[in-house]
């Protein structure tokens, strides 16, 4: 991981001193003990901070709506940025996403793929191996970063080999059942929207729960409200979730949101044929449709 | 509480009533231009004002006034219902079915047939904001 490391910071040297980009987005070591944070390399000396360790877990993609937004002191003709990003394949599966919704152009980003080991949880960091790696990682099909610009060599995790093993577990349960565990999960909310300030996707300037004509949701911690607030945010991702679980590492009170946005992709993926993030040549699932998608859900009023 | 496109399910309640065709008198109908028009968050916010279910009905495939927007409504669909039973929300709370303007029989039967399903299920309560 050491040489992968040192591979990183070559590479986003020499972006940064041969001008190709402005600004390298990777990650340095933050001041508690196996955490890091975002870092925004702007020199090749400040390239050096660069860190490549298995708590590189944040999805950076989350700046880059930001990045490339005009800002509002600048009148005329503004230049959007050259960035680089250090990405895992969940995360560069994110921008290409993001360029999809036209929050980016892509020629002004250069997407560096990390060899990815998958991330450790820093719940699980007291145990074993392979038990310390996120629940995410151990879904991943694609540990090697698809779509990069420049892929750094070094050793991935292996592919998963069935990645919703635990929303079948969960579909096998009765309608009560289900219900009672997503009550219970959702019941632990404290709305503080964590889990959509660090998703990628969720670039809206105003949120739907935050909107007050119409008024979706009251603003208390009414069970309705929390519910109402979730599946309106889960039903958003559909079709664009890269399951890079930085709702999941973001939330304070531990909800396993991912047990349900996968559901969403897993649908896509079996309905419409659809993985987010992939391609840039496909449109999103729910922009276009086929003449023979499915009508399974259809109420013919003859049948039983 | 039904979500009717104009060109199509709302013609075809139109032509149910100026037929007198008998139909359970507890559906409240939303005319919608089409059923591409209705927000997923219209039918789970219905429920948390504690309608008992939703229906959403178009125009069938390939019929649209607007070319596409019930294929467009189609997957959108498919992916919100699979995904409230997926949380537990009863299956037959909410449905989803094409009525033609020319099938006042049809609209008048599904009507029955899911104020049937939706009454063995009883009162909704599972999305409901309770007064407090």
């Amino acid at each position: 991981m050491r040489d992968v490391q040192d591979k990183l910071r070559a590479t986003a040297k020499d972006l940064l001193a041969s001008g190709k980009v402005e600004l390298v987005l990777g990650f340095e070591p933050a001041s508690l003990p196996m955490r890091t944070r975002a870092c925004f390399a702007r020199t090749a000396d400040a390239a050096e901070r660069l860190v490549w360790n298995e708590f590189c877990s944040q999805n950076l993609a989350a700046y880059l709506p930001r990045l490339f937004e005009k800002p509002a002191h600048i009148r005329g003709d503004w230049t959007p940025p050259k960035v680089a990003v250090v990405t895992k394949n969940c995360d560069a599966r994110s921008i290409i996403g993001l360029v999809k919704e036209h929050q980016l152009a892509r020629e002004n980003v250069v997407i560096i793929g990390m060899p990815c080991q998958g991330m450790v949880d820093p719940e699980k960091a007291a145990a074993t191996v392979d038990e310390r790696i996120a629940q995410a990682c151990l879904e991943c099909v694609s540990p090697s970063p698809i779509g990069a610009d420049i892929l750094i060599e070094g050793q991935s995790r292996p592919a998963a080999a069935d990645r919703f093993q635990r929303v079948k577990d969960f579909e096998a349960l009765t309608p009560a059942q289900r219900w009672d565990a997503f009550v219970k999960e959702i019941s632990k909310c404290t709305r503080c929207y964590a889990c959509r300030q660090a998703c990628p996707n969720c670039y809206c300037k105003s949120c739907f729960i935050e909107q007050s004509k119409p008024s979706w949701a009251g603003a208390g911690d009414d069970l309705a409200d929390l519910l109402l607030f979730h599946i309106g945010r889960m039903f958003h991702q559909a079709g664009r979730c890269v399951e890079c679980d930085a709702c999941v590492r973001a939330c304070p009170m531990g909800i396993d949101l991912r047990l349900f946005t996968q559901k969403l992709v897993k649908d896509v993926e079996e309905l419409f044929g659809y993985v987010p993030g992939v391609s840039l040549d496909d449109l999103p699932p729910l922009c276009t449709f086929q003449s023979d998608d499915s009508e399974c859900f259809v109420t013919g009023p003859g049948e039983e | 509480m039904a979500f009717l496109c104009n060109w199509c399910s709302y013609a075809g309640a139109d032509l149910a009533g100026v037929s007198r065709l008998q139909y359970p008198t507890h559906v409240r109908v939303i005319r919608v231009p089409c059923s591409g028009r209705v927000n997923p968050l219209y039918i789970v916010k219905a429920l948390q004002l504690g309608v008992d279910g939703v229906l959403v009905s178009g125009c069938h495939p390939g019929d649209c006034h607007y070319i596409s927007g019930n294929l467009v409504a189609r997957r959108k669909f498919a992916l919100l219902k699979s995904f409230l039973e997926y949380v537990g929300i009863e299956p037959g709370r909410v449905q989803f079915s094409w009525v033609s303007a020319s099938e006042g029989n049809r609209f008048a039967d599904l009507i029955q047939k899911v104020s049937d399903d939706i009454r063995k299920l009883g009162p909704a309560r599972q999305l409901k904001k309770e007064a407090r």
